[in-house]
């Protein structure tokens, strides 16, 4: 999918989720992206909503569960969030969620940096695979697709959605 | 070359033990630094702990005294969740004549992963590497006169954290280069990293003839001539029984020549960092004005200790033998 196409569905990720903190009567939202298609996803809604900054980045790489597996990621960075998260209702953004193992950990290291009030799980793509019982609060886009078939964010700038197919 | 790069890693190049700087390449030292970095931010948070290392199990081995090493490795295990025991082998089971590997096969057998030891004889964390059971990870914190790889690693991120890189820096190494393990391994580190110019400067007696040559460093017998303009200026800690050996004359003669004062380090120049590995001999190695001068880092390189000792131990821990 193209940097348009994408653009559309961040446009409409946007209208939900404006539609959703207007009904439940959220002021001051907090938003943070996972590392690091995540935070690109929400450096845009940020910007469309014109939500109160600056941006909570966190990486997982210290809490995921295949550590023993398959050790550390690279790429590890520190997670930044701002301020006290304490009471605060947080938008946690991510690229694309299926197994749900991502969104677990963002929580384990979320709750280490306080108790948050609220969190609502915001995706751009949704998929089938969950191997645990989270979903996302909202989506850009819902799809079904092979489970070896991966969805790959390209960007930081612009961002474009690939569809990445299991040779045979 | 060196009998330390093949049993530091595996066929693929992934760390098992961690024994000495030789034997490892920049991009290792680096991926250590870059991995601190990131562990440096978990000490920043009120809950400074993450869940990486939960279930395994680590041994503080240290037969020789040190309070900061100890227990920076062991705030470095528990902030990566792993259980810590803490063996204080000189008044225990040696002194009931139990020999090092049988201590090592005890530990083994109570399923700890990791060792982390000190010890007053060169090579003993290479012994205990050579013998220890396959998924066993030895972390060398000081042997002998041989190396203590995470003091030197730790002092290059606090470099890195000032500097941003090694490429443009000329640092010089301060006292006495003959017994310490501290200062061959920030040699190897600083060569590793790409530092411009490695200075080791102190009186003849406590400079190896031939280091020049094997260490890969300029050598200097006048402080004022050695410090001209560096970048950073590592005091090393003078072991007090060095005078009893007849190295040196008296610890006034010694501050006099070899100590760093507020004069000396004001003609090196304000940019200039000053670091020591601790405990600092006050009036000795350098005036107290200096170590809690604006200049001195040496409190920041204790904190960064403990980052830098969460990323070797993740980084040994992460890997499963069984795994791919």
């Amino acid at each position: 999918m193209n940097p348009a196409g994408v653009d559309s569905l961040l446009q409409g990720m946007a209208g939900k989720l404006e539609r959703r903190l207007e009904a439940e009567g959220i002021e001051r939202p907090l938003v943070v992206g996972i590392h690091r298609g995540g935070v690109w996803v929400a450096e845009r809604l940020l910007e469309m909503l014109a939500l109160e900054g600056p941006l909570g980045r966190l990486d997982i790489g210290f809490y995921r569960d295949d550590f023993s597996r398959i050790g550390l990621d690279p790429e590890v960075r520190p997670s930044r969030l701002p301020l006290s998260i304490d009471d605060r209702t947080l938008i946690l953004v991510d690229d694309v969620i299926q197994t749900g193992r991502t969104v677990r950990a963002a929580l384990n290291a979320l709750f280490d940096f306080g108790r948050p009030r609220r969190v609502l799980l915001a995706v751009l793509a949704e998929r089938g695979g969950r191997e645990l019982p989270i979903q996302p609060d909202l989506s850009g886009i819902r799809a079904e697709l092979p489970a070896t078939d991966r969805i790959h964010l390209q960007g930081p700038a612009p961002l474009a959605l690939h569809i990445v197919r299991a040779h045979p | 070359m060196t009998p330390f790069g093949p049993i530091q890693r595996d066929p693929e190049g992934r760390l098992r033990h961690f024994l000495s700087i030789e034997g490892l390449d920049r991009a290792l030292l680096t991926r250590i630094l870059d991995l601190a970095e990131g562990f440096a931010g978990v000490g920043e948070r009120l809950i400074k702990k993450v869940p990486l290392c939960r279930g395994h199990t680590v041994a503080n081995l240290f037969f020789e005294t040190s309070t900061r090493t100890r227990t920076t490795f062991e705030l470095a295990a528990k902030r990566l969740s792993a259980d810590v025991l803490n063996l204080n082998i000189g008044a225990s089971a040696t002194a009931k004549g139990e020999t090092l590997l049988d201590t090592l096969r005890n530990l083994e057998a109570m399923q700890c992963d990791l060792f982390v030891v000190r010890h007053q004889a060169s090579g003993t964390a290479h012994f205990l590497a050579q013998h220890s059971a396959p998924g066993v990870r030895i972390v060398n914190a000081g042997d002998g006169r041989h190396a203590h790889p995470t003091q030197a690693m730790l002092d290059m991120f606090t470099i890195r954290r000032h500097r941003g890189g090694f490429a443009d820096l000329r640092v010089a190494i301060v006292g006495d280069i003959l017994h310490s393990r501290v200062a061959r391994s920030q040699i190897h580190a600083l060569n590793v990293l790409g530092a411009r110019e490695v200075r080791v400067v102190g009186p003849r007696t406590l400079i190896p003839t031939e280091a020049a040559a094997a260490l890969g460093v300029r050598v200097f017998h006048d402080l004022a001539a050695g410090l001209d303009g560096v970048d950073v200026v590592i005091m090393l800690r003078l072991q007090r029984e060095r005078m009893a050996g007849a190295l040196l004359p008296s610890e006034r003669e010694y501050y006099q020549r070899w100590g760093l004062t507020p004069e000396r380090l004001a003609a090196v120049g304000e940019g200039a960092l000053v670091m020591h590995p601790g405990p600092i001999n006050r009036g000795v190695e350098m005036a107290s004005e200096v170590a809690d001068g604006p200049q001195s880092v040496i409190l920041e390189q204790v904190r960064l200790g403990i980052a830098v000792r969460m990323a070797v131990i993740a980084l040994l821990l992460g890997y499963d033998e069984a795994g791919p």
